[in-house]
C-alpha cells in the first residue's frame, strides 16, 4: 500500500509530468489559455492514460512476454494507444454526448501527445506492478491537470502584461514555466 | 542542385524546428543536460527522419490518403525500434541517459509534421534534403541549448569523455539549477526570445 502511495504522490507531485519529466509540453504551451479548456483536456489526458496504461500492462506480460518479442513495444504501444483512443472517442460519441462535448478536439490530439506514450514507457521501465500501473497514470493525471490549470490561470492575465516585444507569447510562458518548476523542485524531499 | 541546398537551407534558421517553429519541445528539454545526450538525440533523429522521409517520399503515389497517419506512424516507429535495438547494443550508457525519450521520438512532432506536410508531397531526392536540413536546425538548437546548461550547471565542457576545459569558479561551484528542469525552461525561453528579437529587428 505504502509504495503505492508513493507512486501515486511520485507522479503527480515529486516527478511532476510535465515540469520534471517534461512529457506533454505542446498542450501546455499551445492549449493551456483558457481555464475551462485546460481542464477538459487534463481530464482526457487523464482517461486515455489510465486505460492506456492498463491495456499495454496487460499486453507486455501476456502478449510480448510470453512470445519473446519485447524487442516490438514501441510499435505495439504506438498503435494500441492509436487504437485505444479512436474506440473511446466512438465509444463517448455514442453513449455520452456532454462528455464528447466537453473533451471536444482534445481526444484524437491525444495519439499524438507524449504523455501518453510517455507514462506507458515509465511503467515499462520501472517495472511497476498492475496495480502501480493503475495508480501511475492516476497520479500523473492529477499533476497534468493541476499544471495545466494553473498555466491557464497565469496565461489568462499574461495576455493583458506588458511584456517585451520579442517575449511575447511563448518565451514569456517558458520564463513562468521556470517559475512553476523552481516551486516544485520544493516537492523534491517528501518522500 | 539549387533547388535541394534552398531546401536544406531554410530548416537551419528560418524555419528552425525547435526556436521558431516550437516543436518536439519535450526530447529538447528533457535530454540537453549534456552535449553527448544532445549529439546522441540527433543522431536517433537524422537516421529516423531521414528513413522516414525517404520511404514515405518513395511510396507517396500509392498510399490511400485516409490510410495514410496509420502507415506513417508504423513506418516511424519501426525505425524507431532499429535505432532503439542499435543504441541498446552498441550505445549502452547513451541508452539509459536517453531513457524514454529514445522510444518517444515516434511521437516527435517534427518527424509526423514533416512526414505529413513535406514528404506525402514531395519527390525522394528534396525529402531527404528537406529532411537533413530540419535535422542540422534540430541539432544546431540541441548543441546552443546543452552547452549553456552543461557550462553552467558543471562549469566544464566535456564531450564523450575529452575534457575541453574547466572555468575557474564555476568548476568549483556549479549552479546546478541549470542541469535541473527550471534551467531548461529558462535558456530555450530566452534563446527563443532571441531568435525572435532578430526577427522583430528586421520588420521594423
Amino acid at each position: 500500500m505504502n509504495e503505492l502511495i508513493a507512486i501515486f504522490i511520485g507522479m503527480a507531485l515529486i516527478n511532476n509530468i510535465i515540469l520534471v519529466q517534461f512529457l506533454g509540453l505542446c498542450p501546455f504551451f499551445g492549449v493551456s489559455k483558457k481555464l475551462g479548456s485546460a481542464v477538459s483536456m487534463g481530464m482526457a489526458v487523464t482517461f486515455v492514460m489510465s486505460i492506456a496504461s492498463v491495456t499495454t500492462w496487460l499486453i507486455n506480460h501476456y502478449i510480448l512476454i510470453p512470445f519473446d518479442i519485447e524487442y516490438m513495444y514501441i510499435v505495439i504501444f504506438i498503435l494500441v494507444i492509436a487504437t485505444l483512443v479512436q474506440i473511446i472517442e466512438m465509444f463517448i460519441k455514442r453513449t455520452n454526448l456532454a462528455l464528447y462535448n466537453a473533451f471536444g478536439i482534445y481526444l484524437p490530439l491525444i495519439t499524438t501527445n507524449c504523455a501518453v506514450l510517455g507514462i506507458t514507457l515509465i511503467i515499462l521501465y520501472q517495472e511497476y506492478s498492475f496495480l502501480g500501473s493503475v495508480v501511475a497514470p492516476l497520479g500523473g493525471g492529477l499533476g497534468f491537470t493541476l499544471v495545466l490549470a494553473m498555466m491557464s490561470g497565469i496565461r489568462e492575465r499574461l495576455e493583458l502584461a506588458n511584456a517585451p516585444k520579442a517575449m511575447k507569447g511563448l518565451p514569456i510562458a517558458f520564463i513562468i514555466a521556470v517559475l512553476l518548476a523552481l516551486a516544485f523542485s520544493g516537492f523534491g524531499g517528501m518522500i | 542542385m539549387g533547388k535541394f541546398g534552398k531546401e536544406f537551407a531554410k530548416g537551419l534558421i528560418i524555419s528552425n524546428p525547435v526556436l521558431v517553429l516550437a516543436l518536439g519541445l519535450c526530447p529538447t528539454l528533457a535530454i540537453t543536460t549534456s552535449i553527448d545526450n544532445a549529439l546522441g538525440m540527433t543522431l536517433v533523429v537524422l537516421v529516423v527522419l531521414v528513413g522516414s522521409s525517404t520511404i514515405i517520399a518513395a511510396i507517396r503515389n500509392f498510399v490511400p490518403s485516409i490510410m495514410r497517419i496509420p502507415i506513417f506512424i508504423v513506418i516511424i516507429a519501426s525505425l524507431v525500434t532499429v535505432m532503439d535495438l542499435i543504441f541498446q547494443a552498441n550505445f549502452p550508457d547513451l541508452h539509459v541517459s536517453l531513457g524514454i525519450f529514445l522510444p518517444l521520438v515516434v511521437v516527435n512532432c517534427i518527424i509526423l509534421a514533416r512526414a505529413e506536410v513535406f514528404a506525402s508531397k514531395n519527390p525522394i531526392l528534396h525529402s531527404i534534403a528537406d529532411a537533413l536540413g530540419i535535422t542540422v536546425g534540430f541539432m544546431l538548437a540541441l548543441l546552443m541549448i546543452s552547452s549553456i546548461r552543461q557550462i553552467l550547471g558543471t562549469g566544464s565542457l566535456s564531450v564523450f569523455g575529452f575534457d575541453f576545459f574547466t572555468l575557474p569558479v564555476l568548476g568549483k561551484y556549479p549552479i546546478a539549477m541549470f542541469i535541473l528542469p527550471p534551467g531548461a525552461f529558462l535558456i530555450i525561453g530566452l534563446l527563443m526570445a532571441l531568435f525572435r528579437w532578430r526577427g522583430v529587428m528586421k520588420s521594423e
